[in-house]
């Protein structure tokens, strides 16, 4: 690429020829983000080799290793299993919650148009300082949600500090983060749905149940794929919750793979475990972005058409 | 929809409460909390009515705390300028890399465009600690660790992506009859790009830049990562305050207050593009 703009220039002096010019234009971004690639080809690397920062006299390749151990490694398994299990379960709730929600602020009246308006205060809320909110809604001395849940007879209720309610109450924050992104998309379509099949429906006065299941959700689909497959590629990434509610504990309740691979690196400094983590999460994200970027753009291409 | 039962729409309504409720109760607590002093907070059962103070704001503005203990001293203006300047330099850095790159894109097919176009938006999705726990080690070689020079750089990998998507969209919606007639005018393609694309784009320019920005500013782990103390913006600043002796409750719910009031503010403002914003261009609002 260098060598077609370096040709080009000479042979015109200072103008740029025409066909040189989308890569004159393109090429600064290109190499901001080449810069960043480099990182990337070195925990390749890492992820084969023995390398402690602790011990930096031990580091050699060990190939294959860092990954073998994961079979044995119940740490790993347990990794895995939170991390999808905090997809799945966040994915699955903020869908049904952003469907609700959209459907019933789908007529354009100035209420539901404000309400919405609202509901974008949560996703534009950084997800770190939201944990850090949540948190102090459910501190045991003076949160409002622990008096609340001692109201209702749960007297030591104790949210992100206790193993078996971390999951739910990190899910919880999660939620309210999240959901208004999926309700936002799902309005947009849902608004921009053609209005002759439901007029015709309507006519014929078929069942608003069958209307739903046949029409609205089918045509709907598009959106509801490409917001799902959203939240899928960012929840199992997710970092920022869970570390600044609880930095993965109690124990290793909430070790999900980018928290774990942090914890890993900078508390026993094992880099080569940790980029192995993170490779596993990147192979897993890489298929799922890829599936997302298809769908993302027919949805595009129609948004593009309609314009 | 017209014939909507009466028990229809009472379900409806409560429904809509409940939603309303939920989302917007915990910013409410914590704004009326800044407002507490720490023995109204600590009372319970919750008091409904009291009377406001401004000292947790005070303290954290003058950036200095004093109790019956001594006098603390709080960092989180300096949190608060790092978030501006880390997002504001981020945010023009990628409209001047991005803006041109986004027109390449729209305008000409060329060799290698939509590879090059799809590598730029996977980085959008790739897990950020794959690439941000070996540049920890290359900072430290290349001298850029701790400076807002390197984080400035990485926040490239939110601004740069999504401003390249959303003002390719834009370009794209603008007919390429009206460029092409103002160059068989005799104008060069840059004048072309400056009087004709960039204004008729400028709406969706400037919408992207506002949404590269927010996202800049909620932006966590890559601060968190690559960041020291004195340059960590609030997202990070704010964990630390809560981990740190001494501090009053009512001063961390003031200094989320702070932290949270620009983007909320700014996403009001620009409500119209989030939708376009948030998919990445793929779904129009």
């Amino acid at each position: 690429m260098p060598a077609v703009v370096s040709t080009a220039r000479r042979r015109s002096g200072l103008r740029i020829s025409k066909r040189a010019l989308p890569y004159v234009l393109s090429l600064p971004a290109l190499l901001v983000c080449i810069g960043i690639l480099v990182p990337f080809f070195a925990a390749v690397l890492y992820s084969f080799q023995r390398y402690r920062l602790s011990q930096p006299w031990n580091r050699q390749y060990n190939w294959g290793e860092n990954y073998l151990n994961f079979f044995t490694d119940p740490g790993f398994w347990n990794t895995l299993r939170v991390s999808l299990v905090y997809a799945g379960s966040t994915v699955v709730l903020e869908l049904l919650l952003g469907l609700g929600i959209a459907l019933l602020l789908q007529k354009r009246t100035r209420l539901n148009n404000f309400i919405s308006i609202m509901l974008l205060m949560p996703l534009m809320t950084a997800p770190a300082l939201a944990a850090l909110m949540w948190k102090l809604m459910t501190n045991p001395g003076f949160g409002v949600l622990s008096y609340l849940a001692s109201l209702v007879g749960l007297q030591d209720f104790r949210w992100a500090s206790s193993p078996s309610t971390a999951l739910f109450t990190v899910v919880l924050v999660d939620i309210w983060v999240y959901t208004p992104f999926i309700m936002i998309l799902l309005l947009a379509g849902l608004r921009s749905l053609p209005t002759q099949p439901f007029e015709a429906a309507a006519l014929d006065g078929v069942p608003r149940s069958f209307v739903f299941f046949r029409i609205t959700l089918p045509m709907l689909m598009p959106y509801i794929l490409t917001a799902t497959l959203f939240r899928l590629l960012d929840s199992i990434q997710q970092f920022d919750i869970i570390y600044a509610m609880t930095q993965g504990g109690p124990g290793d309740t909430l070790t999900v793979f980018q928290v774990e691979a942090y914890l890993n690196f900078f508390q026993s400094t094992n880099v080569g475990r940790s980029a192995a983590l993170l490779m596993i999460l990147w192979v897993i994200t890489y298929f799922l972005s890829f599936v997302f970027i298809k769908n993302w753009l027919r949805l595009r291409e129609r948004a593009r058409g309609e314009a | 929809m017209e014939h909507t039962s009466l028990i229809e729409r009472i379900l409806r309504a409560v429904a809509l409460a409940l939603v309303v409720v939920f989302f917007m109760f915990p910013l409410l607590w914590i704004f009326l909390m800044s407002f507490q002093t720490n023995e109204t907070i600590l009372s319970i059962p919750p008091e409904l009515f009291f009377t406001p103070t401004l000292q947790n704001y005070t303290a954290l503005i003058t950036g200095k705390l004093t109790s019956a203990a001594g006098t603390l001293d709080i960092a989180f203006m300096r949190n608060l300028w790092n978030s501006v300047f880390l997002s504001v330099t981020s945010v023009a850095v990628s409209l001047l890399l991005g803006v041109p790159a986004a027109y390449a894109f729209a305008r000409h097919k060329f060799r290698g465009s939509e590879d090059i176009a799809f590598t730029l938006l996977s980085f959008r999705f790739a897990p950020p600690l794959l690439v941000l726990l070996p540049l920890t080690l290359y900072f430290q070689q290349l001298g850029l660790a701790n400076t807002y020079f390197g984080l400035v750089w990485v926040y490239q990998l939110i601004c740069l992506p999504l401003i390249l998507w959303i003002v390719r969209g834009y370009f794209e919606d603008i007919s390429a009859d009206v460029e092409y007639a103002y160059r068989i005018a005799g104008h060069s393609w840059f004048a072309t790009f400056r009087k004709i694309a960039l204004p008729l784009a400028g709406p969706g320019i400037a919408a992207a830049g506002l949404l590269a920005f927010i996202f800049a500013w909620n932006n966590f782990v890559f601060a968190l990562v690559l960041a020291s103390a004195d340059k960590q913006p609030v997202t990070v600043g704010a964990l630390a305050f809560v981990t740190a002796s001494g501090i009053q409750y009512g001063q961390i719910a003031a200094a989320i207050v702070l932290s949270i009031a620009p983007t909320l503010a700014l996403a009001l403002y620009a409500q119209r593009y989030l939708v376009e914003g948030l998919s990445l261009g793929a779904v129009k609002g």
